[in-house]
C-alpha cells in the first residue's frame, strides 16, 4: 500500500476525536425517538399495505398514535394492545387501535403488560428470523456466483419507471456492471413516508418503494444467475424515511444503501435532530442485514472547493465511521465516500487526487471505500469528459477503491444513455485490467507533493476535529464547516416528529439489534 | 438592409467541403453481420453517404452500440444565419457567482415558500436546496446568493415580513395546488400583502409552479413567473439580471438567454 504518509498514532487519535464529537450525540439519540423508527417498528411487523389514497398503513398508525400524545411508548407496545384487542391481521390491528377513544389507551395491569410485551417481544424475533432467512437465500446467490474483483464497478438507472428501470439494469449488467443504482425520483427524501406499490412515474428518478426493490432485485437475480456473476443492488437510505428505507432494503435483500449520518441535515434541509438518531436505527438494520452503507462525503467538494475543503471530507469520514461502528457495522461495510472533483484546469490534479485517494486509504485500511467521479467540473465535450472519467478508473485501482461510481462521459447534459453506461463500463475494465497491482509497483517517496498534500490535508482535518470535539457537532455544523453549508439545531424539516421516549418506551427490534 | 454575400459551408473532416460526420446511436438488436447492415442503413436513411460502420459493440444482450462516419451533401448559406447578439448567454455556477461578486459586490438574499395552504414544497426545494433538480444546484448552493426556504403553508404575510427583515432582494412564491385556480387566488392575496408593506416594485416578486406562466404571473402582479422544467439556473440567472437592471448597472431592454417569456 502506497504511503504511511501519516504516524499510525496520529490517526488512532482522529479516531478519539470522532468519538468524543459523537458521544454527546448518542444522549440525544438514546433519549429520543422519531414517527420515522416507528413505522419502522410497524413495518417490520408486517403492516406493509396502504390504505385510501395510497397512505401506508404504518403513517396512519403512527399519526393516530402521535394524535393521541401516546407514540412515545413504542409503536410496538400498541401493536401489542391491538393484538390483545383481538386483531386477526396488521389490518385489523390498526383498525382496531385507531377506533378506540383515547381515554381507553391508558396502562393495563402490571402483569398484563408483561406478557403482552413478552409476545411482541417474541414477534419481533421471530420477524427477525424471517428477515434473516430471506438474507440467507441473497448470501447463498453472493456465493454460488462471486462477484467480480473490486473496484466494484456502480452505475446508475433513472428513468423514473421501475419497468424500464429494469431493462437498463439488465443492459448495464449484461455490460459488466457490478453494482446498480435505482436513482430516486427528485426530493422523495423530504417525503415522510414511503410511497406504496410498483412505480412507473418519477421526476430525475424513480421512487423507492419496497414493491420496486423487489422487482429490481429479482431481475438482478435472474441476470446474476445467467452472467454467473452476482450483481448487486443499491438505494438511499436517506431522508426523513431513513430507517424505514433501511428495512424496506433489508427485508427485500438489497446489498447497499447510501446511508450518511450527516447529509440530510447539510443537503436536504432536514432537521439534525431528526438526522442523527434515525441514522442510528438505520444503521443497526444495516448491521444485521450485511448491507453495505455508502457515505456521502463526495457532496462536500460539489459544494465547497475540491481543493480547499479536502480536509472536511477526512474529518467527516472519521465521524461517519464512528457513527457507523456504534450502530454495530463493520469495517467491510462501510463504503466510505470521497471523490475525484478537483478542478482539472489546475497543475498536478492527478497527484493531487492521487494523495486524496491515498490518503483515504492509508486512514481506513479495512474499508471497501467509495469512490465518486468528477460532475462539478464536468464539460459536454464528451470526449474530454470521457478522458477525465478514465483518469478517475485509474486512481481507483491503484488505491483499491472498493466501489466505484463510474463516470459518464454525458454527466454534464442528461440522464445517461445506454450505450454511455457501456462505453464508461469498457473503459473501466481495461484501465482496472490494465493497472492492478499497480500500488506494489510503485512506492510514494514520502517527501514528495502527494506525501506533503496528504500530511498538509490530514493536518487541517485535525484541526477541524478537535474545533468539533471543543464545540461540539451542533455549533460546528451552524459554523458551515462542512460543505458550506450552515443549519440550526431546530431547524429543518422533520422536527415535529421527533419525540422524547417515555420510561416505559418499547422497541423489542432496538433491543435485539443492539444485543447481537 | 443590404443582405450579406453568401458564405457556403458544410463540414469539414479533413478536407474542405467533404462533409465529414461521426455520428454514434444504439439499437435494440443483438450484434450481428445483420445488425451492423441496418445501421448503415439507418445512416443512409438519414441522408448519408459513404457510410462506414467504424465499429459495433456488444453493449448488452439486445443492444448494438455503434460508431459511424459518413458524408452528408447538406450545406448552408452562414451569411444567412441570424442570432441576435444582444443575448447575454446564460451563465453557469462559477460563472454567475463570480459576475455576482463583480457587478453586485455582496451576496443577494433570496426568501422563498409554499404560501397559504399548499404543503407541496417539491417546487420551492427544486429551486432553492442545495441539491437543486435534475443535476443543476440550487440557489442555497450558490455563495452568490443568501437563500432562505421556508417551506410550506407559509402565510403570505410572515413570508414578506421575514423577508424584509433581511431586507430581501427577491420573494419566490411557490404554488402547486391549483384546485378551483386556489394558487390564482392565493397568489393575489399575496401581491395584496405586498402592496401593503410597500415592497411592491421594489423587491422582485417571483412565481413558480407547474400551472404557472410568465405571462399568468404579470396578470397577478408578479415580476416573472417560472413554470414546470424550470432549473434553479434559470432563476438565478433571471434575478440577477433583474437586480443589475433595477441599479442601473444593465440596460432595462437587455435580453438574455433563458429569460421568461
Amino acid at each position: 500500500m502506497p504511503g504511511p504518509f501519516i504516524d499510525d498514532a496520529q490517526i488512532a487519535h482522529a479516531r478519539t476525536l470522532a468519538e468524543e464529537i459523537v458521544n454527546p450525540i448518542f444522549d440525544l439519540i438514546r433519549r429520543n425517538t422519531t414517527v420515522s423508527i416507528e413505522r419502522t417498528v410497524l413495518r417490520f411487523f408486517g403492516i406493509s399495505g396502504a390504505g385510501a389514497r395510497g397512505v401506508p398503513l404504518a403513517n396512519l398508525m403512527v399519526d393516530k398514535l402521535k394524535a393521541a400524545g401516546v407514540l412515545n411508548r413504542g409503536a410496538a407496545y400498541w401493536y401489542g394492545r391491538a393484538l390483545h384487542l383481538g386483531a386477526k391481521s396488521p389490518l385489523e390491528a390498526v383498525e382496531r387501535l385507531t377506533a378506540l377513544p383515547t381515554d381507553k389507551l391508558g396502562p393495563l395491569s402490571p402483569e398484563v403488560e408483561q406478557n403482552l410485551r413478552a409476545e411482541v417481544r417474541a414477534e419481533a424475533r421471530s420477524a427477525l428470523e424471517d428477515m434473516k432467512s430471506r438474507l440467507a437465500a441473497r448470501d447463498a446467490l453472493r456465493q454460488q456466483f462471486p462477484m467480480s474483483p473490486a473496484p466494484h464497478k456502480y452505475v446508475i438507472v433513472a428513468t423514473g419507471n421501475i419497468y424500464d428501470d429494469v431493462d437498463q439494469a439488465r443492459a448495464a449488467a449484461q455490460a459488466g456492471a457490478d453494482v446498480i443504482a435505482v436513482i430516486r425520483s427528485t426530493a422523495q427524501s423530504l417525503l415522510d413516508y414511503v410511497p406504496h406499490g410498483a412505480t412507473t412515474e418519477g421526476y430525475g428518478g424513480t421512487y423507492a418503494t419496497q414493491e420496486n426493490f423487489r422487482i429490481m432485485r429479482e431481475a438482478l437475480d435472474e441476470e446474476s444467475i445467467k452472467l454467473k456473476r452476482y450483481i448487486q443492488l443499491t438505494n438511499y437510505s436517506s431522508g426523513l424515511c431513513m430507517s424505514e428505507i433501511a428495512f424496506c432494503a433489508a427485508y427485500e435483500k438489497l446489498d447497499m444503501l447510501l446511508n450518511d449520518a450527516m447529509y440530510g441535515i447539510l443537503f436536504r434541509d432536514i432537521n439534525m435532530r431528526r438526522t442523527f438518531i434515525d441514522q442510528y436505527f438505520s444503521r443497526r438494520i444495516c448491521a444485521l442485514a450485511g448491507i453495505i452503507i455508502n457515505t456521502g462525503e463526495d457532496n462536500y467538494i460539489t459544494t465547497a472547493d475540491a481543493y480547499d475543503a479536502a480536509h472536511t471530507v477526512i474529518a467527516s469520514q472519521f465521524i461517519n465511521e464512528c457513527f457507523a461502528k456504534r450502530a454495530g457495522l463493520k469495517d467491510w461495510q462501510l463504503g466510505i465516500g470521497h471523490s475525484y472533483e478537483i478542478d482539472p484546469y489546475r497543475d498536478d490534479t492527478l497527484l493531487l487526487e492521487l494523495s486524496q485517494a491515498m490518503l483515504v486509504r492509508r486512514c481506513f485500511p479495512d474499508a471497501p471505500l467509495k469512490y465518486m467521479p468528477p460532475t462539478k467540473h464536468k464539460e459536454t465535450d464528451i470526449f474530454f469528459s470521457h478522458a477525465y472519467d478514465v483518469m478517475a478508473d485509474l486512481v481507483a485501482i491503484w488505491t483499491k477503491q472498493g466501489i466505484q461510481l463510474l463516470g459518464m462521459m454525458t454527466e454534464a447534459m442528461h440522464t445517461p444513455l445506454l450505450a454511455d453506461r457501456f462505453v464508461a463500463l469498457k473503459s473501466a475494465n481495461y484501465i482496472h485490467r490494465a493497472a492492478r497491482g499497480i500500488d506494489e509497483e510503485f512506492t510514494v517517496r514520502e517527501d514528495g507533493k502527494i506525501a506533503n498534500r496528504a500530511r498538509d490535508v490530514f493536518g487541517q482535518a485535525m484541526k477541524l476535529l478537535q474545533e468539533c470535539r471543543d464545540e461540539g457537532m451542533v455549533a460546528a455544523i451552524g459554523k458551515g464547516h462542512f460543505g458550506d453549508v450552515k443549519r440550526e439545531e431546530t431547524g429543518g424539516k422533520g422536527l415535529d416528529g421527533v419525540m422524547e421516549k417515555a420510561p416505559d418506551y418499547f422497541n423489542p427490534f432496538l433491543e435485539i439489534l443492539e444485543a447481537t | 438592409m443590404v443582405k450579406p454575400s453568401k458564405q457556403i459551408i458544410r463540414p469539414y473532416g479533413d478536407r474542405r467541403d467533404d462533409g465529414v460526420v461521426q455520428i454514434s446511436f444504439t439499437l435494440p438488436v443483438p450484434l450481428s453481420e445483420k445488425a451492423k447492415e441496418a445501421a448503415a442503413v439507418f445512416t443512409k436513411k438519414m441522408g448519408f453517404s459513404d457510410v462506414k460502420v467504424a465499429a459495433a459493440e456488444r453493449a448488452a444482450d439486445n443492444y448494438t452500440f455503434f460508431i459511424v462516419y459518413a458524408r452528408s451533401g447538406m450545406y448552408l448559406d452562414y451569411a444567412e444565419i441570424d442570432v441576435p447578439e444582444v443575448i447575454v448567454k446564460k451563465m453557469s455556477f462559477d460563472d454567475l457567482n463570480a459576475f455576482i461578486k463583480e457587478k453586485v459586490g455582496r451576496r443577494i438574499v433570496v426568501f422563498g415558500a409554499c404560501t397559504g395552504t399548499d404543503t407541496h414544497t417539491v417546487g420551492i426545494d427544486a429551486i432553492l436546496n442545495m441539491k437543486g433538480y435534475a443535476g443543476d444546484y440550487g440557489l442555497e448552493r450558490y455563495p452568490g446568493f443568501e437563500a432562505f426556504n421556508l417551506g410550506s403553508q407559509v402565510p403570505n404575510e410572515d413570508l414578506i415580513k421575514k423577508a424584509l427583515a433581511k431586507n430581501a432582494d427577491a420573494i419566490l412564491v411557490s404554488q402547486v395546488v391549483t384546485q378551483r385556480d386556489v394558487h390564482k387566488d392565493n397568489s393575489r392575496h399575496f401581491i395584496d400583502a405586498a402592496k401593503a408593506a410597500g415592497i411592491h416594485g421594489k423587491v422582485q416578486l417571483l412565481l413558480g409552479g407547474p400551472r404557472v406562466d410568465h405571462k399568468l404571473a404579470l396578470e397577478l402582479g408578479f415580476d416573472a413567473g417560472f413554470g414546470p422544467g424550470t432549473k434553479p439556473s434559470d432563476v438565478a440567472n433571471y434575478i440577477v439580471h433583474a437586480l443589475l437592471k433595477k441599479e442601473g448597472k444593465e440596460p432595462k431592454d437587455a435580453h438574455y438567454q433563458g429569460e421568461p417569456a
